[in-house]
């Protein structure tokens, strides 16, 4: 039967698009097998080009993940097999090689859960550094290219292609376990999962560089690998509250620029923007988080709930919303979360009880590049009607910032305090 | 990332005297749970039948009502599904999965369309 070029091109884009569903899941199979995340993912990579070769001739499987799977674990397993026949070979002469693990049968679902499971823990491992971490997670589990990567951080890409190769052989040097660890280390591996996924969201939400102040992009990825995670670890508290404080987030991202791009802050956003179903999501994951005692994240996430019910910016419930800073800063101290404790304070109690902790915080180290602590401050002077000390705290956080839309509001608000309006 | 609505087109005549093989249910339940864990499903549900519905319609600027069942469309939405994904072929990818667990002597229509952003 002729294949029409029409047909070939569809299927081309539903080999892609199985391959984008499966691809997580077949490099975690795999690498169970070969145990290297690297030769795992050129398997995988193989078993895409097969299906690229064969399908249009031969159709569509019925099962199209499970052929990809079983094509790329037929591989691995050949290659483990030459391995052990090459240390076979070296041990005749007298040498030794590492043992190769043996083959193993296919995998159920339950296992496949579980290798994906390892597979996260291990493009989150602690050897890596974060950048390393990030760039192999949206890599392996994300389903990014590198040019979509690199484009998501504003780097060039053979940076981005150097980091992700050195991330592979870091892991292989360190001889990381391909595992999920149940042990001592277990809540402070986890940690690192939740903290490169908080990475890429808040990278997207609040970029840190460049001329767009949210690339919503990356949030979708960060929070579908947060939804990934639930499903994954459906008993661990602050996978849930991580999921929830994104749902949240993400479901304010229509609001928070306005027609030309410009940021629009949180007193002067259109609620009915908001998207009402990622608040419902929000609240669900908030839900399945338990009853306490909550996490930092959890934390986050209520105090992004207290947000989401006040209906107008008005009603909202910023005695909460401080005592949840309060706890917060207790659970993991840090100077912007007691700026952010300022901010509720000072609007739950006045900008002078606000003004209290923000001053004690101007010579902390930690904040001297941060251009929200003069931002604030000026925010709070200028609700004191110190117009003057306002204005010179708009300039300085204008100055301090490295987004182009946040430093235009910035000078914005620091002629309008000159002005002496609000 | 956008977001897709799959409207799920169902035959009411056809269905209303069919019986759910108990594994219809498993596989569904399975297939479901598959594209949650896949971060891709967002929201689904299916819907009670057209003979429980109405009609509320704008026209020649008066409101009337219609009460269900609309017999006259072979085809009303069933059900539907809310999913996140990279692109339309994602998305229908995972709509032929979902058609394809149904019994070979139903027929099932999966219409995916993109939501629109904002």
């Amino acid at each position: 039967m002729a294949v029409t070029a029409a047909g070939a091109q569809k299927t081309a884009e539903t080999v892609e698009a199985v391959f984008r569903i499966e691809s997580a899941r077949i490099i975690a199979g795999v690498t169970r097998v070969v145990r290297d995340v690297g030769i795992a993912e050129e398997i995988a990579q193989d078993a895409l080009v097969a299906a690229l070769e064969q399908w249009p001739e031969s159709g569509v499987p019925d099962r199209p993940g499970a052929w990809l799977m079983a094509t790329a674990k037929h591989r691995a397993i050949d290659l483990v097999r030459r391995r052990e026949t090459y240390a076979r070979k070296l041990a005749e002469v007298g040498r030794t090689l590492e043992d190769a693990p043996p083959p193993e049968e296919p995998a159920g679902p339950d296992d496949i859960d579980d290798d994906l499971l390892r597979l996260i823990f291990t493009a989150c491992h602690p050897v890596l550094s974060t950048d390393a971490r990030i760039a192999l997670t949206l890599r392996l589990l994300g389903g990014l290219t590198t040019e979509e990567i690199a484009r998501a951080f504003l780097a060039a890409e053979p940076t981005v292609a150097q980091r992700i190769v050195r991330a592979k052989r870091g892991l292989a040097r360190a001889g990381v376990a391909f595992e999920v660890p149940y042990g001592a280390d277990r809540a402070e591996r986890l940690g690192s999962v939740l903290e490169v996924i908080y990475l890429v969201f808040n990278e997207g939400y609040a970029a840190t560089a460049g001329d767009d102040l949210v690339r919503p992009a990356l949030c979708e990825d960060a929070l579908r690998l947060a939804r990934v995670l639930q499903g994954l670890m459906p008993a661990e508290p602050e996978v849930h509250g991580l999921a929830a404080l994104l749902e949240f987030q993400a479901s304010r991202i229509p609001a928070r620029t306005g027609p030309g791009g410009e940021p629009v802050l949180l007193a002067d956003q259109n609620r009915s923007r908001w998207n009402g179903l990622l608040m419902r999501r929000g609240v669900e994951a908030l839900h399945r988080a338990g009853g306490g005692p909550y996490g930092p994240y959890t934390l986050q996430a209520a105090i992004a709930a207290c947000h989401a019910r006040a209906g107008r910016y008005e009603d909202t419930d910023w005695a909460t919303i401080a005592a949840l800073y309060a706890q917060l800063a207790r659970l993991t101290p840090s100077p912007v979360v007691e700026l952010n404790r300022a901010v509720a304070l000072s609007m739950a109690e006045g900008p002078s009880a606000g003004l209290a902790l923000v001053d004690a915080l101007r010579d902390e180290p930690a904040l001297k590049d941060y251009h929200l602590l003069p931002s604030v401050r000026g925010d709070l002077l200028a609700r004191l009607g110190r117009h003057e000390e306002a204005c010179d705290e708009f300039e300085r956080a204008a100055g301090m910032t490295r987004n182009a839309r946040e430093r235009e509001l910035l000078l914005d608000r620091a002629d309008r305090a000159r002005a002496g309006r609000p | 990332m956008p977001r897709f609505l799959s409207m799920v087109r169902i035959d009411e005549n056809e269905m209303a005297g069919a019986e759910f093989p108990d594994e219809f249910n498993d596989r569904m339940g399975k297939l479901l749970e598959e594209i949650t864990k896949a971060g891709v499903m967002l929201d689904t549900a299916g819907l009670m039948p057209t003979s429980q519905a109405t009609r509320v319609t704008w026209s020649g600027g008066k409101v009337s009502y219609t009460d269900g069942p609309f017999t006259e469309t072979k085809e009303v939405v069933g059900g539907y599904a809310m999913m996140q994904c990279k692109d339309m072929a994602e998305a229908v990818e995972w709509a032929r999965r979902f058609v394809e667990v149904h019994p070979a002597e139903w027929s099932v229509t999966c219409e995916v369309r993109e939501i629109q952003a904002g």
